[in-house]
């Protein structure tokens, strides 16, 4: 058992299987994407109960019981219409990926997270794009978009601040 | 903006004015409208090869060969099979032959060229290259797929293979190669160019070396196929769905039209899904042998070890100049390497015969045979390698002269192409330094870098070049008595805006809105659309409509027009819709198109000199202590002709220099010398570059129309990354003194 979307799912499956090819394979919500398949790539970036989460290094087991937000479920929201304005994506293959990562690491921000570029880390820095280039950098885009999705996140931060919800401690 | 053909003339090299970019009014061509796919891949609708959701779908997984060169001698896959929900385990030993790739690919059928390899796979015995495969386990679930084929074991006999590059080249095992006709420049020679050297009042003599690389487009190659009797359907990650069509039904016995191929969406290719690779063959050979549908998306490590890359090169550029700097040789040797089952040569050295005046060429390109998986086109094939040497070669020249690197490529700008005295349909370099100078600030810099901290800062400069290309592209146009419009064309959006860009072309050529233009693309049941490979595919198809559209028009006229009337207004009145087609996808008509394809080909390269280019400016700070290279700042002025869409465009360019930045800085695939085995075949090892390395790119576009070239566009998807790894190179030279002439500038290679 476990919460998709906002829609409690149950799905039976045996105890290999990723939370990505468990969204991908068996609840066919392809928008999450497989780029490596080793947490590399970020392609596979969901959000669970609020936390970006590699869904390739995740096995289905370990979100019994939480909930998952994918693609499919962030919409409607502000950064997939700056996005496309500022074109942050070209293929689009990282796009998913890109968009829950970004809005999971302003949830990071706004609740204190320091990066390895803040200088002062008993304060919070300010989201500039150099801060939002190495908090994404877990991202990889082959086809180059970076100027496109630092500038989409640039014009979302403030709206994707309001929007963040509390997140509990990480679990021990 | 017009919308016919500029006439093929050449307009004299008057300096140009940037234009403005967002016109509220007026053409659609040009303005920055968002890629109208941009919606379905921010919500992740945009279904990709992988993602084709079919009843009873088995789940394919590759065994690759640990070795470079063998003989299977025993297969065990009992194991494998008893592995609950397999289906099958497919080998040579128990699996129906394909039919041979074409022995002698042809210019007249494009598609005999895109076999990746030569390898008949699963019908032979004999291993050609360390990755191949030599079964494939089908399974009911991906994850029993996976681990049956950890089950099955192979035995080889090894038999000798030749695997480092660098040895082999060393060795003196490189052969020349001769120029074909109709292809890039590989070889060519005019004066004489050692003689001339030996006179030189100025030499520079230097030798590079640049890696293999791996194409790792984020989306790995993934094929979805099912067979309905004689006929099948396959989903693939493909840069060419009309040749890959052909490709299969060759392959598989079957007639063209018994082959569908689908692919909107492709996850990026960059070339490496250019060519029909094993993932794709063997994912259809399953679907077949099992009768159900089959899907094999390829894992990383099978992306990179059954896909070719790019080849790795030793070059040595050597320059001769009189005491102004003027270039009175030119010499450009590269040595590349192929395989015996595929691959071919690429032009690193092409652009040193058009660069530079220089009454002395010569350009040299030889090839060393190596046991590994074939090479073949990654992004500006040749060009983003070769641009290293001869633009790295003058800025050393620059530096030895005491000259401003950008003062000497002034002064060596030619009237002609040195190597083949052929005019320039288009020549806009110096505009381009002007423009990237100033907005880079060039002259403002210290040269020679300076010292900030613990930081040594440095500028560096490059020319960009990248031949420009057509091929033949069908499409079906229809205007409807609604005013609105349906482009029907067999291209797949891959990332550069194809459909946006089109459908901009559209709106101008019809006098509708953009928005009343629908774009139907992605599938072989539509007009044939050119392979996305070259920066062709724009111009390619923007050609095909302008014809469309003037074919439109004059049906139209003939159903009364009124003066003063818009074409919807006629066909409203009359209560008609009109459909018109350009090109045919067979038979006489088809013939007709290649005949008339490669007489133009061949006609306009002996008449001018046609290429996209651009200046790259970019700053470094290399850390004084370990030699690390940040890249802080950079400019690029492009003249990609006519820009369609000013947004896609820059992405675009962008995305070629993001590219070049790891082929300066991190990007090697390294292969082990002893096996054969690709070392990094994994975006963890692999290095690409990510988000803190990219700075932010200002790109100036000059948006002046090629007069010779389908509404003035050259292709913006590779000129960017060339010239990138010497612009790099060239400004770690500024801040440390060091010129770096092997890539990628690792800290080892820069560190003091
Ligand atoms: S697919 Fe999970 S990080 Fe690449
Ligand atoms: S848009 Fe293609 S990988 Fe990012």
């Amino acid at each position: 058992m476990l919460v998709v979307n906002d829609a409690p799912t149950t799905l039976d499956l045996e105890p290999r299987v990723s939370l990505l090819d468990a969204l991908r394979e068996h609840l066919h919500l392809t928008g999450t994407k497989k780029g490596c398949n080793q947490g590399a790539c970020g392609a596979c970036t969901v959000l669970v109960d609020g936390r970006r989460v590699l869904a390739c290094l995740t096995l289905a087991m370990q979100v019994e019981g939480r909930e998952v937000t994918t693609i499919e479920g962030v919409g409607p929201h502000p950064l997939q219409a700056a996005f496309v304005r500022r074109d942050g994506l070209q293929c689009g293959y990282c796009t998913p990926g890109q968009i829950c990562s970004a809005i999971g690491m302003v949830a990071e921000h706004r609740h204190g997270a320091a990066s390895v570029v803040t200088d002062d880390v008993t304060t919070t820095p300010d989201l500039t794009p150099e801060e939002i280039r190495e908090r994404m950098s877990g991202n990889l885009c082959r086809c180059g978009a970076y100027n496109g999705i630092v500038e989409a996140i640039v014009d979302t931060a403030p709206a994707m601040a309001e929007m963040a919800p509390a997140l509990t401690p990480v679990p021990a | 903006m017009t919308t016919t053909t500029p006439a093929p003339a050449i307009r004299p090299a008057a300096p140009s004015r940037p234009r403005p970019h967002a016109p509220e009014s007026g053409p659609w061509v040009g303005r920055p409208v968002d890629r109208r796919d941009g919606p379905t891949k921010t919500t992740g609708t945009a279904t990709f090869s992988a993602e084709y959701q079919l009843p009873d779908l088995a789940h394919g997984w590759l065994v690759h060969a640990p070795i470079a060169r063998a003989r299977i001698t025993a297969i065990d896959d009992a194991a494998a099979r008893a592995h609950p929900g397999v289906l099958t385990v497919l080998s040579h030993l128990n699996t129906p032959r394909l039919k041979p790739s074409p022995a002698r690919p042809s210019l007249l059928d494009m598609s005999t060229m895109v076999g990746g390899t030569r390898v008949d796979y699963l019908g032979t015995d004999e291993v050609f290259f360390d990755g191949q495969p030599v079964a494939v386990v089908v399974a009911e679930s991906l994850e029993a797929a996976q681990y049956a084929a950890s089950l099955v074991q192979v035995d080889y006999a090894p038999l000798p293979a030749t695997i480092d590059f660098a040895a082999a080249a060393a060795a003196g095992r490189a052969t020349p190669v001769k120029q074909s006709l109709g292809m890039p420049t590989l070889v060519g020679s005019v004066g004489d160019a050692d003689a001339a050297l030996g006179r030189a009042a100025h030499v520079v003599d230097l030798h590079f070396t640049t890696p293999g690389h791996n194409h790792n487009a984020l989306e790995p190659h993934a094929t979805t196929a099912v067979w309905d009797g004689d006929r099948v359907t396959v989903w693939d990650a493909t840069q060419g769905i009309d040749w890959f069509r052909k490709h299969l039904a060759l392959r598989f016995d079957v007639p063209v039209e018994s082959v569908r191929v689908i692919a909107p969406f492709v996850g990026g290719g960059f070339g490496g899904k250019g060519s029909v690779w094993a993932g794709t063959l063997l994912t259809v050979l399953a679907a077949r042998v099992t009768g159900r549908p089959v899907r094999m998306a390829l894992s990383r490590e099978a992306v990179n070890r059954v896909v070719g890359g790019r080849t790795p090169t030793r070059q040595r550029v050597a320059l001769g100049a009189d005491a102004d700097g003027r270039l009175t040789s030119v010499i450009h040797e590269a040595v590349l390497r192929n395989s015996p089952v595929g691959g071919g040569p690429e032009q690193v050295v092409g652009a040193s015969g058009d660069l530079y005046a220089s009454p002395h060429v010569r350009l040299v390109t030889s090839m060393v045979t190596l046991d590994l998986v074939p090479n073949t086109f990654m992004r500006a094939p040749g060009e983003s390698t070769g641009s290293f040497g001869l633009e790295s070669a003058v800025d050393q020249l620059a530096h030895d002269l005491g000259v401003d690197p950008l003062e000497l490529r002034l002064r060596n700008e030619p009237e002609t192409s040195a190597l083949h005295h052929r005019a320039f349909s288009h020549r806009r370099i110096r505009e381009l330094l002007h423009v990237g100078a100033e907005a880079f600030g060039w002259a403002d810099r210290t040269p020679g870098g300076r010292r900030d901290g613990s930081q040594l800062v440095g500028h560096g400069l490059a020319l960009a070049y990248h031949p420009a290309w057509e091929f033949p592209a069908n499409v079906t146009l229809l205007l409807r008595r609604d005013g609105t419009a349906l482009l029907r064309c067999g291209f797949q959006e891959m990332g550069m805006g194809t459909a946006t860009v089109q459908a901009q072309v559209v709106a101008d050529a019809l006098g509708i809105p953009f928005d009343a233009v629908h774009v139907d693309y992605g599938d072989s049941d539509l007009p044939i659309a050119p392979n996305a490979g070259g920066s062709t595919q724009s111009a390619s198809i923007a050609a095909a409509v302008l014809r469309s559209a003037a074919k439109l028009r004059r049906a139209v006229s003939q159903l009364h027009q009124r003066p003063g009337e818009s074409l919807a207004q006629t066909l409203t009145r009359v209560g008609r819709d009109v459909e018109v087609s350009v090109g045919s996808d067979v038979g006489v008509g088809a013939a007709a198109t290649s005949v008339r394809f490669i007489a133009t080909t061949l006609l306009n390269q002996r008449r001018w000199v046609r290429a996209a280019s651009g200046a790259h400016f970019c700053e470094v700070r290399v850390d004084a202590d370990t030699g690390e290279v940040r890249v802080t700042r950079w400019v690029g002025a492009f003249d990609i002709g006519t820009v369609l869409n000013a947004k896609t465009a820059a992405s675009q360019l962008r995305g070629g220099i993001v590219m070049g930045l790891g082929l300066a800085l991190t990007e090697e695939t390294v292969v082990d010398g002893r096996t054969g085995r690709i070392m990094n075949a994994g975006l963890a090892e692999y290095h690409v570059p990510t988000h803190a390395d990219v700075p932010h790119i200002d790109i100036h576009l000059l948006d002046d129309p090629d007069p010779t070239m389908p509404l003035g566009v050259l292709g913006a998807g590779e000129v960017g990354i060339t010239g990138v790894g010497a612009a790099i190179a060239n400004a770690v030279f500024d801040a440390t003194g060091r010129r770096v002439t092997d890539l990628p500038l690792t800290l080892d290679r820069v560190a003091p």
